[in-house]
């Protein structure tokens, strides 16, 4: 039996999808700021030289490279609101779970950076008088972001990706929206191939934009 | 009584886990005196410098800027150092590292106007053109927009120097700044070091360069094995050795006729 393909059914339920995509990617620029920042401190913490901070920030970013994101968002969707006696909403769940766990994943990018700066670096800011704090926002991190850009957007890619999971908690993001088209119009080869390719173009579309910028920052040293 | 020194280590030791590298110095620096430090690789140059600035944290002995010790000392004869403190005494201690250490994501302009602008708070007007006096003094008026990767070694070299100059620091540091140099780039920096020996600055420089250590220095210091072996003028130290292992020192760059 030949199968009869009807893509017709994506350009109804279009709508629905681009939605989708919308919340996707809004849970993704949410979950990657956040990651961001949480990354930051833990690499910071870790790299302190001080034991009381370095050991926690080792802690959660073992924990969570070494756990599924799944479980993640499970914990904290059922299991932290037992905790705290506040519901989550799927997104405040979903990009809560998402930040932590990427930010243990950008940690070690952020770490692997900042060590990458030469030891001559450090020098040259100490050298004119100014104090850790300041080598590290004048001089080290911004060296040290420009090198990161190649596993940060891997990291990213890595994230967006991940989102998808969220439609387990009913968020209604692309997938999650994509199940629902698929309940109605019983396609699910159309429309989750569609979805495929909305990922593909959405993620191969940024990433020939950061080749660009990573292009950029790197023809401003040489 | 002579003037109070700048800057006058006592005893310093600076040890390396088993390696010791400084083995008690006892130097004073007076204002406006121009050391050149000598001694072969590995003899502890960089090391008495770095100590000099706090870049390493002795580990026994004391430093003293000003005639006021650095650090305070524990009921055991151990020394505190405060991070930020040291940062405060290093913004009035300038140096220049053979291997520059510019900043390769800021402008010659920029670098030299990052220790004002960061350490010291001034605003940016007043810093870009004290920036550009300290950059037209090394020569390099025309360059402050090229960043650190388009210059030449010299260059870099120079810029580094505004870099430092432009802290007003009260002593100055040089660790062999033209030992990564091309040979015809090391005579544009060490014309640019003899201008401010001109100026009447308290300087130390370590070097390889004998001849330009005759003619700059006001004193010559030997190294060897972290101790100081010689100190004196440079006519003596450099004309009449009188240790074996400084006349071994001084055959080695006389050995080809110069
Ligand atoms: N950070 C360091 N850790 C361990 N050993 C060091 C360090 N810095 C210098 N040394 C050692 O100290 C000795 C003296 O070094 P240095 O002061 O750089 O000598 P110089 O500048 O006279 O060549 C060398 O044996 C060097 O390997
Ligand atoms: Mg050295």
């Amino acid at each position: 039996m030949e199968y009869q393909w009807d893509f017709s059914v994506v350009a109804r339920h279009l709508p629905l999808l681009l939605e989708g995509l919308a919340q996707t990617l809004r849970l993704s620029l949410a979950a990657i700021a956040g990651g961001l920042a949480i990354g930051l401190v833990l690499a910071l913490m870790r790299l302190s030289g001080r034991r009381w901070l370095a050991w926690p920030a080792i802690a959660v970013i073992e924990f969570f490279r070494a756990t599924p994101p799944l479980v993640h968002l499970f914990w904290v969707f059922y299991a932290l609101p037992i905790l705290i006696g506040v519901n989550l909403s799927p997104f405040a769940a979903a990009m809560l779970a998402l930040s932590v766990q990427s930010g243990a994943f950008f940690a070690e990018v952020y770490r692997a950076g900042i060590v990458s700066v030469e030891r001559g670096q450090w020098e040259g800011a100490r050298a004119i008088g100014m104090r850790p704090a300041q080598v590290m926002r004048r001089v080290v991190l911004p060296l040290a972001l420009r090198r990161m850009v190649p596993p940060f957007v891997e990291r990213a890619f890595e994230l967006v990706k991940t989102t998808a999971l969220a439609a387990t908690l009913a968020y209604g993001e692309l997938l999650y929206q994509a199940m629902v088209a698929v309940s109605r119009s019983y396609r699910p080869l159309e429309i989750y191939s569609a979805v495929a390719v909305i990922f593909f173009l959405v993620l191969f579309g940024a990433s020939l934009v950061m080749r660009r910028i990573e292009d950029r920052l790197r023809r401003v040293e040489r | 009584m002579t003037e109070a020194p700048l800057l006058r280590t006592e005893a310093l030791v600076k040890r390396f886990g088993d390696l010791t590298v400084l083995d008690g110095i006892d130097l004073a620096v007076q204002p406006g005196e121009r050391i050149a430090i000598l001694g072969s690789s590995g003899s502890g140059k960089s090391t008495l410098l770095r100590c000099l600035n706090f870049m390493e944290l002795p580990t026994a002995g004391r430093v003293h800027f000003h005639g006021a010790p650095v650090g305070t000392a524990g009921s055991r004869g151990e020394v505190r150092y405060r991070e930020r403190d040291l940062a405060d005494l290093r913004r009035r201690i300038g140096m220049v590292f053979q291997q520059f250490n510019l900043f390769p994501h800021m402008t010659a302009l920029e670098n030299v106007m990052e220790g004002p602008r960061t350490v010291l708070g001034q605003p940016r007007a007043a810093a870009e053109a004290a920036a550009r006096a300290e950059l037209a003094r090394v020569g390099l008026a025309d360059r402050g927009d090229a960043y650190p990767a388009r210059l030449s070694g010299g260059q870099q070299q120079r810029v580094a120097i505004a870099r430092a100059l432009a802290m007003q620091p009260e002593v100055l540091l040089f660790d062999e700044p033209t030992s990564s140099l091309d040979p015809e780039l090391v005579g544009e920096v060490l014309r640019v070091i003899r201008a401010l020996a001109e100026e009447g600055r308290t300087m130390l420089l370590v070097t390889h360069e004998l001849g330009f250590a005759y003619h700059f220095a006001t004193r010559v210091l030997f190294l060897h094995d972290g101790r100081i072996l010689e100190d004196g003028p440079p006519e003596r130290i450099l004309k009449t050795p009188r240790e074996e292992r400084l006349q071994q020192f001084l055959a080695r760059f006389t050995e080809f006729g110069f």
